[in-house]
């Protein structure tokens, strides 16, 4: 059975589709993060460095990683849209983008109440603070465009070349200000393999899954709403059942 | 019907000798932003007396100590090296969009991504050239030594070429925005600079160090290859989204 994938290009055969996703994902994502912090706060042990501030991290790590993550699967829709002119792309893009940058500020915020017991401080010019930093201007950069520009394919089109004249770049950023100047402790999860308790990296892996499911909840939700502004001139959203209502 | 025929200067550059498209029209868009600018030369005036009076401005916030100054010097000279870059960006295409000249440009026989390449360097050869041309006088305001000036001069040379080229998107994707000309484009473009200004101020830093400039340098040279490359394309492809 071949399946058409295509289909769900189409904003009208989408809708519905991200209409039953949503409660699958949000509720995951409530599933996920109660058992995740469940593992962070009450099975994981304290750390015998920094004690029971670390466990901030449960929050810290996995909003770092969907941050620059969901800034990729942007700057994808972008392609995509770029490539094969899909409406739907553009609508993803968007939609993304606030998620991105609210993840880009947790990352942020958190990083500085960690900072303040451990480091003694709460910002350092860091190079991961800073690489964090100028993502979050990446993110604002590309949401402000859109709000500058009234046509909304134009603006999907002007995002998706900003966001991929950006997404070059970020590995360069981020190894300039790495060479830069070096503060944050290492990575702790290598590919090699983690140099932390299980039930501490347990915790982590549930609290990015957690993350994960609730950034393509609310993506879902945000799309559906995009779609119909957009569209709102269409048949099938005349035809919705919630419209007619 | 050709839709050239309203261009009658891109027609005459086509016809002449050299039919190969994207060197010729590289060398029209030079040519003739060139010939702009030199029309307007006090633009170009006001443009680098802003450059002197940022980095003039840093000393008057503090105190003018030698050492202080010496240390911060090629921090303050490349900032106001990205500003001065920034504020002319709008030239690049406002004022041919305006008129209409950059729809016409965009239909000739020429490949666009030619003519936006020869565009960014006379826009470089008019703001970033004479910027690091500029820098060695502004740098003995800030008493730096014979080397790590030549290395700034260095550094300003292989970095603002970056600047003009990564700008000329940021210029594309804002042309005819609300507020588009200013902090809008601040915004989009100044993220984007950052590996310059730190190559590049890191370069002087080095040297200061005594570690020697090959690394940040060669790492210049390595963003102007990739960006010569790529954003040519992207401002291409950013100019085409604006007119549509």
């Amino acid at each position: 059975m071949a399946l058409n994938w295509t289909r769900f290009a189409s904003p009208a055969s989408f809708y519905p589709l991200a209409g039953t996703m949503i409660p699958w994902f949000g509720w995951g994502a409530a599933v996920l993060t109660a058992i995740g912090l469940w593992l962070g706060f009450a099975v994981a042990p304290t750390d015998f460095q920094q004690g029971e501030v670390y466990r901030i991290i449960f929050i810290h790590v996995p909003s770092a990683w969907m941050s620059m993550f969901l800034y990729v699967v942007m700057a994808f829709w972008g392609a995509l849209l770029l490539g094969f002119n899909t409406r739907l792309s553009g609508m993803m893009a968007q939609a993304i983008a606030p998620t991105g940058a609210l993840m880009t500020f947790v990352a942020l915020w958190t990083g500085a109440l960690w900072g303040r017991p451990t480091w003694g401080t709460y910002w350092a010019w860091d190079a991961r603070m800073t690489s964090e930093l100028i993502l979050l201007f990446l993110y604002f950069g590309i949401i402000a465009l859109r709000q500058a520009i009234g046509d909304s394919r134009r603006a999907d089109r002007a995002c998706a070349v900003l966001s991929l004249v950006g997404v070059v770049n970020i590995p360069i950023i981020y190894y300039s200000v790495q060479w830069w100047n070096t503060l944050h402790q290492g990575a702790s999860v290598k590919a090699t393999g983690a140099s932390m308790e299980t039930t501490m990296l347990a915790g982590m892996l549930v609290m990015s899954f957690a993350f994960w499911f609730y950034a393509i909840a609310v993506v879902l939700v945000r799309v559906r709403a995009i779609m119909l502004e957009r569209e709102r001139g269409a048949a099938w959203v005349a035809a919705l059942a919630e419209v007619k209502a | 019907m050709t839709m050239t025929a309203t261009v009658p200067a891109v027609v005459e550059a086509a016809s002449g000798a050299d039919q190969d498209g994207a060197l010729a029209g590289l060398r029209w868009a030079v040519t003739r932003d060139l010939r702009l600018a030199m029309r307007s030369r006090a633009e170009l005036g006001v443009q680098l007396l802003f450059y002197v009076i940022v980095v003039a401005l840093f000393p008057l916030s503090m105190t003018p100590e030698r050492n202080l100054l010496a240390t911060m010097g090629p921090g303050v000279l490349w900032v106001a090296a990205l500003l001065a870059s920034l504020l002319s960006l709008p030239r690049l295409f406002a004022s041919d969009h305006a008129d209409g000249t950059l729809e016409q440009i965009a239909l000739s026989p020429y490949p666009l991504e030619a003519l936006i390449a020869g565009k960014v360097l006379a826009h470089w050869l008019t703001t970033g050239l004479p910027v690091a041309l500029l820098a060695p006088l502004l740098a003995l305001q800030y008493y730096l030594d014979g080397e790590s000036v030549a290395i700034l001069v260095a550094g300003l040379l292989l970095g603002t070429p970056i600047l003009s080229l990564l700008g000329a998107v940021g210029a594309a994707l804002t042309l005819g925005l609300r507020g588009g000309g200013g902090s809008l484009l601040a915004l989009l473009i100044l993220p984007l600079y950052v590996p310059v200004l730190i190559f590049g101020a890191g370069a002087v830093d080095s040297v200061r160090a005594g570690l020697g400039a090959t690394a940040n340098l060669s790492l210049l040279g390595a963003g102007l290859a990739l960006a010569l490359v790529g954003t040519p394309f992207a401002a291409a492809a950013a100019v085409r989204i604006a007119l549509d």
